[in-house]
């Protein structure tokens, strides 16, 4: 199992969208190794012939009726908006400028 | 101190019933508990005064009126402020969401409101319920009614010590890895996590999908089971809602009954790690069972120690997955650097800033755990542990009826303590952790004071999918026994809060 | 945009040296009423964010509920693709962020689609079949829309900000991805073309989309790689994207195979990247090249539980299946007995439906198709829409020929029958008796008539009787002329031969 490092840390917090100081990769790399390593066991435990469980209750086909409800008016989505502009969620430009 | 904020809400509910007390004083004097402990404790963020009075007043008005109102109508409660509720600000503990006001309603928050019960405010947690000792919440920790300088637990530590320093009768809770059965243990209350789907999900902001679980928290079983019928049941927006009925639950803490009933002892959920009083405790409430007729089984679970790890593998995974949609576009904190930047870089200084260490952690951890490469390894492979933890409990259970252990190894600590430690932070769930595992539910009851310390500690009851019914049942009874030999509530014991006019 | 051209090979050129590979990825956006996992209405073009509920903005708290008929619907279109349709399927979280991604993760299948193993045969114009493999079908959910503000373009590239609608956040897609399509040699692009438009046609015949392009109900990704001839290794691929026409997507796949071909003649090497389609200027710019930034983090979504199907479910759903495209011409040409020519005209104008309603509603393939290719079809061209949306019921077409053949009115007349019909002024059989058009039947007034045209060109009638028959014409003409054309031609030439007594 490969170790966790600063460069890990820095790629993964690109992935996440979260920026990190200098010293936060340093602290996180550091924190994040010793957690891998009580936890790496875990990859060593089961075999091949053992099932995934991802829902702890199965359930199958749950669905809904094709039928139209509630909304929310433009006012009640907007309301919470950080910046809006002509009944639209405003956001800076996604690409740079330069 | 007011008679009315003693009263358990079985108690307060009958004398609401019988008009002897009105659904404005009860809340009023709760109210009045809140403005003189909580600046001591911190178990609120947000106290909802007004509405709480309105709904208090229409409830006192109807039953003037003659209305068939619901048992609990009047009986004021306290929400975790993880589940989101219009009219109040929601912010998960999360300087993310600052000041959000959801424009809907939570599912549980829905049948509170049509039970009339009056929704007091909103209870601190953990930064996204993510810790164990609600000093991970963006609004300062919340303190421990039995000393101050101590955890409530986490994350629910603000639902618990609400109830247990009388502030709210009753208290919503959610459990992801036991942050309502861990408070429940270190402050004297009582918290259930109930099955897996049992109660609906909608409006509890995730943190791990498959793993969270809305519950109660109160001072008795029997409270516990009649908020429990309120919450729980069927919901069409909740994809992994059971579509059983809730389950006579009131009706199984009102009927205790442990005679031949078969209480497995979980043989990796004690010795080494435990405290020695949470130990003492433990051994003398197995006894107590004894005494009342229940056969003492030793079970095994041999892949419980690998629980805590894949834990730690599954709940980041699905919350760096949960937690991406805050990233202040639609919603919340937005923080724009220096410039003109882009979207992408005001998300990663938005997230950077909204979001604390603990959080930023189980993100970065998560991330890791799903990235390609790793998938097979971690996130694959803790899900196998999953089926290998289920596999234990279904063995258990064909010995057992339930299955008893500790609910966390040690009474409250001092905060601060673990805080530079997660790893120590997370072994506090060690024992809470493998119910949310196999979806099964869990109770947590105190049971005595440790020797070494006076503080509280609490014993979990387990039971198979869908028998929620069995954990107040056998809840009721050990908790009728452990009061006869005290003389009455363990909080009765617990010292008046410091600050106290 | 700065439109640098890249170097391209003629397509001749690109054709004599290298085979292409084609593959595609096809979304199509399904009708149903509400969105893939809420209650919002789906639809297009309204007030922007309004047909939103708090799942569809991601709000805290949410969870996504299946929508029932996107699940039959994507089935449908599994089973109308010739795929195994999954025992068992289930919906995973795509992770990345963009702004028009509400959760920042699309909930999308993934390792589990929905049906896989399918294959369509496409023919070309020239009745060339080519049968294309699917790889698989899968149901996810589309992302709002951005429009980008400030910049001089509205692109993306030098906008200032941009506004997120997110009305299309959540509406149901099926994506269908093919296996690599070889073999194809210089009929790629006519190929590429074809399927997107047999997929199109798929798709609407089943009813399950409006499967309108220019909407963006159907969206194409084309991916294009070339290998040398006589090679078999699959080359590097680029995926071009926004290909939203069926003339762009024909044109797409052969300015890449120039490119390609370009790019790899010069000794360089094939980047893989996604590529932009502009129509304005026929060329793709490059997009972003893969990264490790599209490490999605693909998990099962923990909020969803699984597609379960079983026979009877499937077996149901198929019953509902309509008659595929193909199958159903080839059984309407051979029931009506058009030639190849006749059919192929009928389906190019877009009549083929009507035809079979008309027919079906009880007149002959040849009158029905008389019909819709010959008066509908000029007065559709002149009010520039198509034939069907003219208002001409086939039950409208019965009655017209129904009084033609009983002699009550002819061709002529059957016009301005149609269009007192189309003005409202009631049954074909109100206008006759309104407008006065009825053929004159009655010998007596037609004698008169004709009796007054034989005075008129005494000449003429010299000449038939003279044994010049053909000259009846003239004659004839002068009658309907006179009974302003509600005469029965064949009738009148009949009274005049007796009349003066000549064998027809």
């Amino acid at each position: 199992m490969a170790e966790i490092n600063r460069e890990d840390v820095a790629h993964l917090a690109r992935l996440a969208h979260i920026d990190m100081s200098s010293e936060e990769l340093d602290r996180m790399a550091g924190e994040l190794a010793v957690i891998v390593d009580s936890i790496k066991s875990v990859s060593e435990v089961a075999g091949d012939d053992v099932p995934a469980t991802s829902h702890p209750i199965p359930l199958s086909n749950v669905y809904r009726d094709d039928v139209v409800g509630e909304t929310l008016s433009n006012e009640e989505a907007l309301a919470g908006a950080p910046d809006n502009a002509d009944g639209r969620f405003k956001v800076p430009a996604i690409l740079d400028g330069e | 101190m007011s008679e009315i904020i003693r009263l358990s809400a079985a108690a307060l509910a009958q004398k609401l019933q019988s008009r002897e007390v009105s659904a404005v004083d009860a809340t009023q004097a709760h109210l009045d508990r809140i403005a003189a402990v909580d600046g001591s404790i911190n178990a609120f963020l947000h106290v909802n005064t007004e509405e709480a009075l309105l709904v208090a007043a229409e409830v006192d008005k109807a039953r003037a009126d003659g209305d068939t109102l619901h048992p609990l109508a009047g009986v004021p409660i306290a929400v975790k402020d993880l589940i989101v509720t219009k009219g109040q600000p929601t912010t998960a503990g999360s300087k993310i969401l600052e000041g959000w006001h959801s424009p809907y309603d939570a599912t549980v928050i829905r049948r509170l409101r049509e039970a009339r019960m009056p929704i007091l405010g909103k209870t601190n947690l953990d930064e996204f319920a993510m810790g164990s000792s609600t000093e991970h919440s963006a609004y300062g920790p919340t303190r421990n009614p039995w000393d101050l300088d101590r955890i409530p637990g986490g994350s629910g530590g603000g639902s618990a010590a609400a109830v247990a320093a009388f502030e709210a009768p009753l208290a919503l809770g959610t459990d992801t890895g036991g942050s309502i059965r861990q408070p429940g243990a270190v402050t004297g209350t009582v918290g259930v996590k109930p099955t897996y789907g049992g109660v609906s999900r909608y409006g509890a902001i995730a943190m791990a999908s498959s793993l969270d679980q809305i519950g109660p928290v109160s001072r008795t079983v029997l409270d516990a089971a009649l908020l429990h019928e309120v919450i729980g049941g069927h919901d069409p927006h909740d994809s992994t809602s059971l579509t059983d009925p809730v389950g006579a639950l009131v009706e199984a803490a009102r009927r205790g009954e442990v005679k031949g009933l078969r209480v497995g002892v979980i043989k990796e959920l004690s010795g080494e790690g435990y405290q020695t009083g949470v130990l003492n405790r433990f051994a003398e409430s197995l006894e107590l069972l004894r005494g009342a007729g229940a056969e003492i089984v030793e079970v095994s679970c041999p892949n419980f120690k690998y629980a805590l790890g894949a834990y730690y593998l599954i709940m980041p995974s699905e919350a760096s997955s949960n937690l991406a949609k805050y990233d202040g576009v639609r919603f919340g904190l937005r923080v724009v650097p220096e410039g003109a930047p882009t979207i992408e870089r005001v998300m990663g200084a938005t997230r950077a800033a909204g979001f604390g260490d603990e959080v930023k952690r189980r993100i970065i951890l998560g991330t890791y755990a799903l990235s390609a490469g790793y998938y097979d390894a971690y996130y694959g492979s803790a899900q196998k542990v999953r089926t290998l933890i289920q596999r234990d409990f279904n063995a258990a259970f064909t010995q057992a009826d339930v299955l008893i252990s500790p609910t966390a190894p040690t009474t409250a600590f001092r905060l601060g303590e673990k805080l530079d430690d997660p790893l120590a932070m997370y072994l506090n769930d060690v024992a809470t952790i493998p119910a949310n595992m196999a979806g099964i539910p869990g109770l947590s009851l105190p049971n005595g004071l440790a020797d070494e310390d006076n503080l509280p500690v609490g014993i979990q009851l387990l039971a198979p999918a869908r028998q929620d019914a069995r954990l107040y049942r056998v809840g009721a009874v050990l908790e009728s026994l452990l009061e006869d030999k005290w003389g009455g509530p363990l909080l009765a014991q617990a010292p008046e809060i410091a600050g106290v006019k | 945009m700065t439109a640098v051209h890249d170097e391209v090979l003629s397509f001749d050129e690109a054709m004599e040296k290298y085979d292409p590979a084609l593959g595609f990825e096809v979304h199509v956006e399904l009708n149903t009423r509400t969105k893939m996992f809420s209650s919002a209405p789906n639809g297009f073009g309204d007030t922007p964010n309004t047909n939103i509920t708090p799942v569809d903005l991601g709000l805290p708290g949410v969870l996504p509920v299946v929508n029932r008929v996107a699940v039959e619907s994507s089935i449908k279109i599994g089973l109308a693709l010739g795929c195994k349709i999954a025992e068992r399927s289930h919906f995973a979280r795509k992770n990345y962020f963009y702004p028009d991604t509400p959760k920042n993760f699309q909930t999308s299948q993934y390792d589990e689609p929905i049906a896989y193993d399918g294959a369509i045969d496409i023919e070309l114009a020239d009745g060339t079949v080519f049968t294309v493999e699917i790889e698989r079908a899968h149901m996810e959910e589309d992302a709002g829309k951005l429009t980008h503000m400030g910049g001089a373009t509205g692109r993306i590239q030098g906008a200032e900000f941009s506004l997120v609608d997110y009305n299309r956040a959540g509406v149901p897609l099926v994506e269908i991805v093919t296996k690599p399509i070889l073999g194809a040699g210089r009929r790629a692009p006519e190929l590429a073309k074809a399927y997107v438009a047999a997929i199109r046609e798929i798709v609407k015949n089943l009813g399950v989309s409006d499967a309108r392009m220019e909407r963006g109900n159907v969206r194409c990704d084309a991916n294009v790689s070339l290998m040398p001839k006589g090679s078999t290794t699959l080359g590097t691929r680029t995926e071009t994207k926004n290909v939203n026409s069926l003339r762009s997507v024909e044109h797409a796949v052969t300015y890449e195979i120039q490119r390609h071909a370009a790019v790899l003649d010069s000794g360089a090497a094939i980047v893989q990247e996604t590529r932009h389609w502009h129509e304005d200027t026929r060329s793709t710019t490059a997009g972003r090249p893969k990264s490790d930034a599209d490490d999605y983090r693909y998990f099962p979504e923990p909020d969803l539980v699984p597609v379960v199907t079983n026979d009877a479910w499937i077996e149901k759903l198929r019953s509902e299946l309509p008659e595929p495209p193909a199958e159903r011409r080839k059984r309407l040409q051979a029931d009506w007995g058009y030639s190849d020519a006749e059919f192929r005209d009928v389906v190019n104008a877009g009549v083929m439906s009507s035809v079979e309603d008309t027919v079906a509603a009880g007149v002959s393939p040849a009158v029905a198709r008389k019909w819709w290719m010959g008066e509908i079809s000029r007065r559709a061209k002149i009010a520039d829409v198509e034939p069907a949306e003219l208002g001409v019921t086939p039950e409208l077409i019965v009655e017209l020929n129904a009084l033609i053949e009983t002699g009550k009115i002819n061709d002529k007349l059957s016009r301005e029958v149609l269009d007192g019909v189309l003005a409202g002024e009631g049954t074909p059989a109100e206008v006759v008796e309104a407008r006065g058009l009825a053929v004159v039947s009655d010998d007596g007034p037609l004698l008169e008539a004709i009796d007054g045209a034989l005075a008129a060109q005494p000449d003429v009638a010299e000449k038939i009787r003279g044994g010049k028959v053909q000259a009846v014409g003239a004659i004839v003409g002068g009658v309907m002329k006179a009974t302003r054309g509600q005469a029965d031609a064949g009738r009148v030439r009949e009274l005049i031969l007796q009349r003066l007594g000549v064998e027809g």
